[in-house]
C-alpha cells in the first residue's frame, strides 16, 4: 500500500483527522515551552528583583490599559548599539513578576526597561501632559487625564491577592498594608513612609506628581516608570554566574 | 392548509437556548448591579440586552417557523443553509470597513499626533487593538466563517448541522467582537498582543468556538462523499488549532467576578513565549491555514479548474501545520528567551518557507490553462495576486527570522510593513475574491452587479498595498540602521528622536496607501450591496443535470 493510499485514512474519518492534527500541532509547543519551567538556567539568579509596590502595580496598570507596550519595548537586547543608548541588557530575572510580561514588540517611541530615574519627576509630568511641550519631534499621544483621575487605594490589596495566586510572592504583611503603602509612597510626610520603604527594598517615595491628597493616576504611572531597570545592581551583577 | 398538520412543539435547542439565555440575561443583570468598575458595568448590561433580544428571537422564531423544521434535502438536492453564511458575509463587509478606517485613523496619528485628540478612547495605544482585532478577527473571522460554512455544506453535500447552532455562532461571535472593541476603547486590556480580550470576553469566546467546531465537525461527519475536502482539513486545523492556542495564551485569574481586570498565570519570560507561540500561530492558523482553505476552494470553483496537486496539498497541509507551531520565538530574538528557544525558533522559520511556497505552488498552478481567465475575471486575478502576495510575505518572513537579519528589522516598521504585505495583500485580497464569489452565491445572484467595480477596487487596492509597503520597508530598513549608526569617533550618531523625525514622509505616504485601500473596499461594499439589492436572480438548474458521484 502506498503512502499516498494510507493517507486515505485522514481523507475518509473525521474524527482521526482532527486526532491527527492535534498530535502535531503539539509537539512544536511541547518542546519550546515546557523546559522553559523546569530549566534552571531560564531565569538567573539576581539580587535585587521585588514584586511591585502597590503604588507601582496601579501604575503598570495603567501603563497596560493605555496600550503603552505597543509603541514602547522593555526589552534590551545584547547589542551594541542598545547597550550604549539604553544600558545594560535586559535579563529574565527582571520581568519574572510581571503578568503579564511588557517586552513589547515595536519601538515608535524608545525602550523603556531602564527609563528609570533617568529623567526627574516633573519631566514626566510634562511629558505625559503634553510629549510636544518638550520633545516637539515627538509622535506620542498626550496623557492630561491622568492627572484627573485619582487611584483607588481600597481595592490594591484584591490585586497583590489576585498576583500571589498566579506566584508572585507577596507576603501577608505587604498586602495587609496595600492601601496605607499606596499613599505613603507618594507622601513623602507620611508617617508610614519608613514602614513602607522597609517592606519594598530600593522602593522610593516621592510626591511624583507635585500635588497634595490621594495619589493621582499620574503618581502611580510615574512611580512605575521611574522604578523600570532599577532594581538589579549591575556592579554586583555575576554575568558569568548566568552564561546560558 | 392542505398539508397533513404536524403538531408544532419546540425543539430541545430552541427550548434549552432560551432558557439558558434567560438564565444569562438574570446573572448578567445581578453582575451589572454589584459591578466594581464602569467598563465591567457596561458589558455586563449589554450581555443582559443581548441575552434578553436572544430569547425573544428565538422564541419568535419558533412562532414564525413552520411546524416541521427546514428539511436536509428537497428533492435529492440538499437543502443547503444559507442564512447565517449571509449575516456572516454582511458582518465582514462592515467590520472589514471599520477596521481599515480605524488603521487609517492610527497610522495619521502617526504622522499627525494632534490625531490623538488626548482623550484616553481616541489615543493610539487603545486603537491599535480595535484596528488588530477588527481586521484579523472580526473581518477575517467572519470570512472565515462565513466562508467555511459554505465549503463544508457544499463539498460534503449536505445541509449545515444544527438550526440554531450555526446562528449561535455567528451571532455569538459577533457579539465577542463587539465586547472585545468596546473594551479597548474604554481601556479593557489583558495588553497580549492580538489576545487582549479580558477574561470574560474570553470565556464566552470559548464557547462559541466549541460550538463552531461542532457545528463544523458533526456537518463534515454527515457528509455524503466519501473524502473530506482539501479545503476542509485546512478550516479544521484552523478552528482546533486556534481553540488550543487560545486556551494555552489565555488563563487568567480575574480580580474579582464582577470587575474587568485579570491578571495572566504566565509571567514574564514563560508569558512571553506563550504570547508569541499564541501570536504567531494566530498569523499561521488564523490568517494562513483558515484563508489557505478559501484558496483551496474558491480559485478551482472561479478558474473551474481541478486543484493542480493533490499530493501537494497532502504534504503542504500536514508540514504546514506541523512547521508553523514551532515558528514563535522568532519575535523573541536577543531577549532574555533562552539562545536554544530562539535558535528553535529560527531553524523552523526557515523551514517553514518551503511548505509555504508548496501550498503557493498548488494554488497558482491551480490556472495551468486558465491564465486567459487574469484578464476578463478581475474576482480571479484579485485571489490569484492575493497567493502572490503569500509568496512573498511568506519568503519575508523566514529572511526576517533569520537573528541577524532580525537585529536589524525588530522593533522597526519593516515589521509592520511584513505583516501588512501578508494582511492587505494576501488575506485581503483572497477574502475579497472570496465574498465576490460567495455573495451572489450565497443570494442566489447570476453574477457581480458590476466587475468593472472589482476591476477599479483591484487596481486601487494594489496600489495603495504598494505604497504601504515600500514605505515601511524604506522606513523600517532606514530607522534600524540609524538606530545603530556610529560616528568616527565611535559615538552613537543619532538620538532616539532623530530616527523618529526621520519617519514622517514614511507615515504620510503610508497613511495615503491605507486611504486607498479603505476606498477599495467602500467601492466593493457598494457592489455587493447594488449585488444583493438589484443582481438578476440565478434559475435554479433542473435536478437531472446535477453532475454524477
Amino acid at each position: 500500500m502506498s503512502f499516498w493510499t494510507r493517507h486515505q485514512i485522514f481523507e475518509k474519518n473525521s474524527i482521526i483527522l482532527v486526532v491527527g492534527i492535534l498530535l502535531v500541532i503539539s509537539i512544536g509547543g511541547l518542546v519550546e515551552i515546557t523546559p522553559l519551567f523546569y530549566l534552571k538556567s531560564t531565569i538567573e539568579v539576581v539580587d535585587g528583583v521585588r514584586p511591585y509596590t502597590p503604588l507601582e502595580l496601579a501604575g503598570r496598570n495603567i501603563y497596560v490599559r493605555e496600550g503603552c507596550y505597543l509603541c514602547h519595548s522593555q526589552m534590551i537586547r545584547p547589542l551594541r548599539d542598545e547597550v550604549e543608548r539604553y544600558g545594560h541588557f535586559s535579563l529574565a530575572a527582571e520581568s519574572m513578576y510581571d503578568h503579564p510580561f511588557q517586552w513589547g514588540s515595536k519601538r515608535t517611541g524608545p525602550d523603556l526597561a531602564r527609563v528609570g530615574a533617568k529623567y526627574s519627576d516633573d519631566w514626566h509630568v510634562t511629558h505625559l501632559t503634553n510629549p510636544r511641550a518638550i520633545v516637539p519631534q515627538s509622535v506620542m499621544p498626550g496623557y492630561p487625564f491622568l492627572s484627573e483621575t485619582e487611584v483607588d487605594p481600597a481595592t490594591i490589596a484584591d490585586h497583590m491577592r489576585t498576583l500571589r495566586a498566579v506566584g508572585t510572592p507577596y507576603s501577608d504583611d505587604q498586602i495587609a498594608n496595600a492601601a496605607a503603602d499606596m499613599k505613603a509612597q507618594a507622601d513623602p510626610d507620611n508617617a508610614g513612609s519608613d514602614a513602607f520603604t522597609k517592606r519594598y527594598a530600593k522602593a522610593v517615595v516621592r510626591n511624583f506628581d507635585g500635588k497634595p491628597g490621594t495619589p493621582t493616576e499620574m503618581d502611580a504611572l510615574i512611580a512605575y516608570l521611574q522604578m523600570l531597570g532599577t532594581l538589579v545592581d549591575f556592579k554586583l551583577y555575576n554575568e558569568k554566574a548566568n552564561l546560558r | 392548509m392542505s398539508q397533513p398538520s404536524i403538531s408544532k412543539s419546540m425543539t430541545v435547542g430552541e427550548s434549552g437556548l432560551a432558557a439558558v439565555f434567560a438564565v444569562t440575561a438574570f446573572l448578567c443583570v445581578i453582575a451589572a448591579a454589584k459591578a466594581l468598575d464602569a467598563p465591567f458595568a457596561f458589558h455586563a448590561a449589554l450581555s443582559a440586552a443581548a441575552s434578553i433580544a436572544a430569547v425573544f428571537v428565538i422564541i419568535n422564531r419558533y412562532f414564525e417557523r413552520p411546524a416541521a423544521l427546514p428539511p436536509a434535502e428537497i428533492n435529492g438536492r440538499p437543502n443547503y443553509n444559507m442564512g447565517p453564511i449571509k449575516f456572516s458575509a454582511f458582518m465582514a463587509m462592515f467590520w472589514g470597513i471599520a477596521g481599515f478606517l480605524v488603521g487609517l485613523i492610527i497610522a495619521s496619528q502617526l504622522a499627525w499626533p494632534a490625531l490623538n485628540f488626548d482623550l484616553p478612547w481616541t489615543s493610539f495605544g487603545r486603537l491599535r487593538p480595535l484596528h488588530t482585532s477588527a481586521v484579523i478577527f472580526a473581518f477575517g473571522g467572519n470570512v472565515l466563517i462565513a466562508s467555511s460554512f459554505y465549503v463544508v455544506q457544499k463539498s460534503c453535500r449536505v445541509r449545515l448541522a444544527g438550526e440554531l447552532a450555526p446562528w449561535f455562532v455567528v451571532v455569538g461571535y459577533n457579539f465577542f467582537i463587539l465586547v472585545a472593541g468596546t473594551g479597548y476603547l474604554l481601556g479593557v486590556t489583558q495588553s497580549k498582543e492580538y489576545a487582549e480580550p479580558e477574561w470574560y470576553a474570553d470565556l464566552w469566546l470559548t464557547i462559541v468556538w466549541v460550538v463552531y467546531l461542532l457545528v463544523f465537525l458533526v456537518t463534515v461527519i454527515k457528509r455524503k462523499e466519501p473524502h473530506i475536502f482539501v479545503a476542509n482539513w485546512f478550516y479544521l486545523a484552523f478552528i482546533v488549532t486556534i481553540a488550543v492556542l487560545h486556551l494555552g495564551n489565555n488563563p487568567a485569574l480575574p480580580v474579582s467576578v464582577f470587575g474587568s481586570k485579570s491578571y495572566v498565570a504566565w509571567a514574564g519570560v514563560q508569558d512571553a513565549m506563550f504570547q508569541w507561540w499564541y501570536g504567531h500561530n494566530a498569523v499561521g492558523f488564523f490568517l494562513t491555514a483558515g484563508f489557505l482553505a478559501i484558496m483551496y476552494y474558491f480559485i478551482p470553483k472561479r478558474a473551474e479548474r481541478p486543484i493542480y496537486s493533490y499530493r501537494l496539498s497532502i504534504i503542504h497541509f500536514w508540514s504546514l501545520i506541523f512547521l508553523y507551531i514551532w515558528a514563535g520565538p522568532h519575535h523573541l530574538h536577543y531577549t532574555a528567551l533562552p539562545d536554544w528557544t530562539q535558535t528553535l525558533g529560527m531553524t523552523f522559520s526557515v523551514m517553514l518557507w518551503m511548505p509555504s511556497w508548496g501550498g503557493m505552488i498548488n494554488g497558482l498552478m491551480t490556472l495551468s490553462g486558465a491564465w486567459d481567465k487574469l484578464r476578463t475575471d478581475p474576482v480571479l486575478r484579485m485571489l490569484v495576486v492575493s497567493v502572490a502576495f503569500y509568496g512573498m510575505s511568506t519568503f519575508e518572513g523566514p529572511m526576517m527570522s533569520i537573528k541577524v537579519v532580525n537585529s536589524l528589522s525588530h522593533y522597526t516598521d519593516w515589521t509592520i510593513g511584513h505583516v501588512h504585505s501578508g494582511a492587505l495583500g494576501w488575506v485581503g485580497f483572497v477574502s475579497f475574491g472570496a465574498l465576490y464569489c460567495l455573495v451572489p452565491w450565497a443570494w442566489n445572484r447570476k453574477s457581480l452587479y458590476s466587475l468593472k467595480l472589482v476591476n477599479w477596487h483591484f487596481w486601487i487596492a494594489t496600489l495603495g498595498i504598494v505604497l504601504y509597503i515600500s514605505a515601511m520597508w524604506v522606513s523600517g530598513i532606514l530607522q534600524g540602521l540609524m538606530w545603530r549608526a556610529y560616528t568616527s569617533l565611535g559615538f552613537l550618531e543619532y538620538s532616539f528622536i532623530e530616527t523618529v523625525e526621520a519617519m514622517h514622509p514614511f507615515y504620510v505616504i503610508r497613511a495615503a496607501g491605507g486611504a486607498l485601500f479603505v476606498i477599495g473596499a467602500l467601492i466593493m461594499a457598494y457592489n455587493l450591496w447594488m449585488t444583493v439589492r438589484v443582481g438578476e436572480a440565478e434559475v435554479q438548474a433542473p435536478v437531472a443535470l446535477q453532475p454524477a458521484e
